[in-house]
């Protein structure tokens, strides 16, 4: 009851105060799956003080609920919709994987999709010399299987697995039975790439990006469908001759299941209104994001259209 | 050269110092509850370090806080029993052990001075080949730090009494099915041995595993009989505060701190490894090279067996800036969330670093120096206080020990499942020491349990090798494997020659033991 008044007074402070950015909702209630100091954290907590900031939101708090790698939020949220109405919680890719692998007993499709709000391209990298296009990596592999290993931050079957050999596979290579070495942390992968125990590196480019500058290593490419501004040099799968590797690993908001559609809206309309603000600007520059806003309807069919390509890759491969 | 000048220019200004000295103090303060570790006190501080906007002067107050809270660590493992992080678990074995004696005071001191001269003679290394390290850090791959973590395994040897090695076995191989729940393995693309449990999905994590080893049953055995282990200095405190070691004992320290330095800081080089892998092969290696009667002490207090993991995890922690600096790869937790800090004050650490940012490069390592001497200096007076806690009596000190770790468990993950954990292990380690087995293999097996099967799991899947093939292919590996054989059979043979030896004095002579 007293929430309703809330959202009813809130409705009311909408209309009224134009000054500033418009406020849009009322207070948020970030729930986040993992614990504190993750990039699940910095997404939540990053997205709530630009929202707040440009009056977007009027409050935010946050909670951690780490467990299940995930999945004991998903079912808190589940199990407690209808009284979770006030509640966002963050999630990404690894969702959608999950999902298929059966590991959580509910499907991402079970929730009310928000808005994917940020993203990284997958890239493939080499060690400077080694290969100089992704053309020679493939020709090299179909040559002899077992002169490439394949290095990443996820588990055989994971984002980085699934990727890599996406883009091989594109590429004209049967990378389904490609050696995967995985390592737990990004920089203990490159340190493998550099130290010649893999020869090829499946990374995000946030994280290549930074070592390709200090010309430690070169992305062959990137699973964009476009070039990014950041890496102009650098080719995208596509061109670079895997035809439609595209993928996006990305960070949205996912709210509880039957959330009425006006107060969907709500927040997708304060997470649209929020790349316009310099306190966006702000957060997404000190963590280096790149936005790739997908709202609502657009969210869904995306996410369905990622289910089918990872799912067919993971039944491809022997994963499913 | 001019770069190392400008570094220390940079140190020394009032500015520079105040924040070192704050940065020891509140890391030393935080480091002691268990659960926060240089970690997570570092990711508190790094607002603040932000904020100072002077990368160097902003470096050399994490310093502080890094060093102070390794430190902090050390003293909840030797008064409490407590360890807050793993890589103060070896710390424990003989720390706490001695504490009880009654040599607290003596048990910091050791550990404050370990500490010191492993992280002043690790910067020394850093300062003269960082570089050339970092070449040799890229030589090391999945097979090597298998061996290695092999080498590290014979730590257990210690806890294996006489008669009683199956006990020490079976322990590590408790600790290794404790890792492997959930999906702390790379390998393990589904949850393990969860029972389709979801809150499990995550596994046990390390401080949860340490609090419910070590924290946990000492207050079961408070109320089995709280008599017992009441301090035994209680009546003496005068050997409490005594922190005075004699020429003897420091003679006795110098050599292991001399090995154990250049050993921890070359592990902490290596990105797959860090400082508690460092702590537990120093444990191990020092326990194995000791003379006969000596290493029968490693494990109740022994001076070797606490000088090495303290001199070792020190140096260690500043090997690991050098991927970090030269590569910008960062080797472990601690370094990964450093990298965040200069990342975020717009430095990227990488070969570039040191030719495009030398005052930074320097500053760094400067900091480093600093930070050891004044965590020294402010700690060294302060040893007599803090070995007091122990007077408190352990009625009212244990249900704090308690307090602090729950909240520890709970605060890194919020997730309630830990603590009914902590309190399972803590209910199965007390069984466990009733009946006499020896509890820090647990911990050793569980460190190195998943570490090993990752890298075991690399090495077996790299088309370079078919199989095994690897232990020959790779002459590093090999050379690995050999030590740690070595380290594991010496102490049998000698054992053996040292028991006909005696047969043959007790023959002729009726009155010995």
């Amino acid at each position: 009851m007293l929430k309703k008044l809330a959202v009813g007074a809130a409705a009311l402070v909408a209309t009224s105060s134009a000054a500033h950015a418009e406020q849009l909702v009322d207070s948020i209630h970030f729930l986040i799956p993992g614990g504190a100091g993750g990039g699940w954290d910095g997404t939540a907590r990053g997205t709530g003080e630009a929202l707040t900031g440009a009056g977007i939101v009027g409050s935010a708090s946050y909670e951690n609920m780490s467990g299940g790698g995930g999945g004991v939020a998903i079912g808190h949220l589940i199990e407690n919709a209808d009284s979770m109405h006030g509640t966002l919680m963050v999630n990404s890719t690894p969702i959608v994987i999950r999902s298929l692998q059966g590991v959580f007993p509910y499907n991402f499709s079970d929730l009310t999709m928000i808005a994917g709000t940020i993203g990284d391209f997958g890239a493939l990298v080499v060690t400077p010399g080694s290969a100089t296009t992704l053309a020679d990596l493939v020709a090299a592999y179909n040559a002899d299987s077992s002169s490439i290993a394949m290095g990443g931050g996820s588990v055989p079957g994971g984002m980085d697995h699934l990727i890599g050999a996406m883009v091989m596979n594109a590429a004209g290579a049967d990378a389904t039975k490609i050696a995967y070495l995985p390592f737990d942390a990004g920089g203990v992968a490159l340190a493998a790439l550099l130290s010649g125990e893999i020869e090829v590196l499946s990374t995000g480019l946030g994280e290549a990006l930074a070592q390709s500058k200090a010309g430690e290593v070169d992305i062959l490419c990137i699973t964009s469908d476009a070039r990014v501004a950041d890496a102009p040099d650098v080719p995208t799968c596509s061109e670079a001759g895997a035809d439609g590797a595209y993928f996006v690993n990305w960070r949205g908001f996912f709210a509880a299941p039957g959330l009425p559609d006006d107060k969907a809206d709500a927040y997708r309309a304060a997470i649209a209104a929020m790349y316009a603000t310099p306190e966006w600007e702000a957060v997404r520059a000190r963590n280096g994001w790149v936005e790739i806003h997908n709202p609502g309807a657009d969210f869904v069919s995306f996410l369905e259209n990622q289910e089918q390509i990872i799912g067919d890759l993971m039944t491809s491969m022997g994963f499913l | 050269m001019e770069g190392i000048l400008t570094g220390l220019s940079a140190a020394f200004t009032f500015q520079a110092i105040a924040l070192v000295v704050l940065g020891c103090l509140i890391g030393s303060f935080i480091g002691m509850v268990p659960g926060l570790g240089p970690m997570q006190v570092i990711a508190i501080m790094i607002p603040v370090a932000v904020g100072i906007g002077d990368p160097s002067i902003a470096m050399i107050m994490l310093a502080g806080v890094y060093y102070g809270a390794v430190f902090g660590g050390s003293t909840s493992s030797i008064l409490i029993n407590a360890p807050g992080v793993a890589s103060t678990v070896a710390t424990s074995f003989d720390g706490y052990p001695m504490a009880r004696k009654g040599f607290a005071g003596k048990a910091l001191t050791i550990a404050a001075l370990s500490s010191f001269a492993g992280g002043t003679l690790g910067a020394i290394l850093l300062t003269l080949a960082a570089k050339p390290l970092a070449d040799v850090a890229l030589l090391f791959q999945s097979p090597e730090y298998l061996a290695v973590m092999i080498v590290g395994m014979t730590a257990v040897a210690a806890f294996g009494e006489r008669g009683r090695a199956y006990k020490a076995v079976l322990m590590v191989i408790f600790g290794m099915i404790l890792a492997s729940i959930g999906e702390g393995s790379q390998f393990a693309n589904r949850p393990r041995f969860t029972f389709g449990y979801v809150p499990l999905q995550d596994g046990i994590s390390s401080i949860t595993l340490i609090m419910g080893l070590f924290a946990v049953p000492e207050a079961f055995f408070l109320i089995l009989d709280p008599k017992r282990g009441q301090y035994k200095g209680d009546g003496q405190s005068k050997e409490i505060n005594n922190m005075r070691i004699n020429g003897k004992e420091a003679k006795e320290m110098a050599p292991v701190i001399g090995r154990q330095s250049i050993l921890g800081f070359l592990i902490g080089v290596m990105p797959g490894a860090g400082a508690t892998i460092a702590s537990l092969m120093g444990y191990a290696m020092e326990r194995n090279i000791a003379p006969k009667e000596k290493r029968d002490e490693f494990g109740k207090g022994s001076l070797r067996g606490l000088t090495a993991p303290e001199t070792a995890n020190n140096a260690a922690s500043t090997g690991s800036f050098v991927p970090m600096l030269t590569l910008g790869i960062p080797g472990s937790g601690t370094t990964a969330i450093l990298l965040v800090a200069l990342i975020s004050l717009g430095v990227q650490p990488g070969p570039a670093l040191i030719n495009d940012n030398p005052d930074i490069f320097w500053g760094i390592i400067i900091s480093m120096y600093f930070g050891n001497v004044v965590l020294l200096i402010l700690n060294y007076p302060l040893i007599p206080y803090i070995a007091k806690l122990l007077a408190v009596p352990r009625t009212f000190l244990i249900p704090f020990v308690l307090f602090f770790s729950m909240v520890g468990a709970y605060l890194v993950s919020q997730n309630p499942t830990e603590l009914y954990t902590m309190i399972v292990l803590g209910v199965v380690t007390t069984l466990l020491r009733l009946a006499k087995f020896p509890i820090a293999p647990i911990v050793i097996g569980f460190i190195l349990g998943i570490r090993m099967e990752d890298n075991l799991g690399r090495a077996l899947t790299d088309p370079d090798y078919t199989g095994f093939s690897f232990i020959w292919q790779r002459p590093m590996t090999l050379v690995f494997l050999l030590i740690a054989a070595a380290m594991l059979l010496y102490p049998m043979i000698e054992g053996r020659l040292a028991r006909r030896e005696r047969k043959k004095a007790r023959d002729s002579q009726v009155t010995q033991d």
